[in-house]
């Protein structure tokens, strides 16, 4: 008699606990296979020089990674939790500029565009956003076509990483940084890797 | 002469209307397929439920470039799909591989059905047997024939 209430009842229990697990989970969340991979090779131009930057710059250093756009609104969000970090000086930050003209459905002729021209265009508009919000990174580096971004598996900006001093991807988070993911997430991994 | 030359500028104007950029389409008709193919395989990472031929986010369309240079430098479709699951990992793929982490999510529905099955078959065993061992009381058949009477009775 007993049995007859306890089997419902544990189906039950066993599928409230697969719900809440499946409601906790993030679906656009996913685990990124380059985590404890070498952070792969990149050489694009940078913002105020034509001196291409790559990963080997930071080795020795364990340093963030933050993959973003001015056209993107969730970096918008982000860009004061960035500015707040580095002020603090608890970890460089490296910015990865993503597709600046060519994301950007707002400009429609960027087929016409030379080069050269969205080159220059991605740097203007860089400046710009720099001049109003500040400026975070101690080097940005321009992803014009988003070819490095494919490398980096990113899928949706903004993405930071965390690299170590051997130029190992030892985390990726996808989307915003928040003061609560920099304290609970990156900063005590931050300060693991350096010592 | 005047309408002669004029005609031949119409001529000449009427040309910049057919002149277009080539569609990639159509720069290699093989090879699209092979694309098409292919990109049916595998999940565009923006839109997770959508594969990447069907996809119109600007990622799935950066990717199926992507995947397209590569099959002209000669890369074979297993070598590509590595490529690409080494940067976004086995989700890429519309067809998980089958490994230690993934036989719960190909064998599962398997052994959910057997395990269905069997406690069915237990069930109905059990339900037989039970039916089986209470024969009909004395008062019971008594009852039985005067219901069946007065239906008959009635009729």
């Amino acid at each position: 008699m007993k049995a007859r209430f306890l089997v419902p009842f544990g189906i039950f229990v066993a599928l409230v606990v697969f719900f809440a697990i499946g409601l906790n989970h993030d679906p656009h969340e996913i685990p990124s296979p380059l985590i404890g991979k070498a952070a792969p090779a990149f050489s694009l131009p940078q913002l105020e020089t034509s001196a291409p930057l790559t990963p080997e710059t930071m080795r020795g250093k364990v340093w963030l990674l933050n993959v973003w756009a001015t056209w993107c609104v969730a970096c918008r969000e982000e860009h004061p939790v960035l500015v707040e970090l580095a002020r603090s000086g608890q970890v460089p930050i490296i910015g990865l500029n993503y597709k600046e003209v060519r994301g950007d459905t707002s400009i429609n002729n960027v087929e016409q565009l030379k080069p050269v021209e969205e080159l220059a265009l991605g740097r203007d508009r860089m400046r710009v956003w720099f001049a109003q919000h500040g400026n975070p990174y101690i080097f940005t580096a321009l992803d014009l076509d988003g070819r490095v971004g494919i490398d980096y598996g990113v899928y949706g900006v903004p993405e930071s990483y965390v690299i170590d001093k051997q130029g190992v991807i030892r985390l990726k988070h996808i989307g915003p940084l928040t003061p609560e993911v920099l304290q609970a997430k990156i900063l005590p991994l931050v300060r693991e890797l350096s010592k | 002469m005047k309408r002669a030359l004029l005609s031949v500028l119409l001529v000449l104007m009427t040309a910049s209307a057919f002149a277009k950029e080539a569609a990639p389409l159509a720069q290699d008709p093989v090879l699209e397929v092979r694309l098409m193919r292919l990109s049916k395989e595998l999940r565009c990472l923006v839109c997770q439920n959508e594969t990447l031929a069907d996809s119109q986010a600007d990622l799935a369309n950066d990717l199926r470039n992507e995947v397209r240079e590569k099959m002209r430098q000669g890369m074979s479709d297993a070598e590509i799909k590595h490529y690409l699951t080494q940067r976004y990992g086995d989700f890429v793929l519309y067809r998980p591989p089958v490994k230690s982490i993934t036989w719960l999510l190909w064998f599962g529905p398997f052994v959910l059905l057997l395990g269905a099955a069997a406690s069915l078959i237990f069930f109905l065993k059990r339900r037989r047997r039970t039916l089986d061992e209470t024969p009909l009381s004395a008062a019971e058949v008594a009852r039985i024939q005067s219901l069946l009477n007065q239906e008959s009775d009635r009729a």
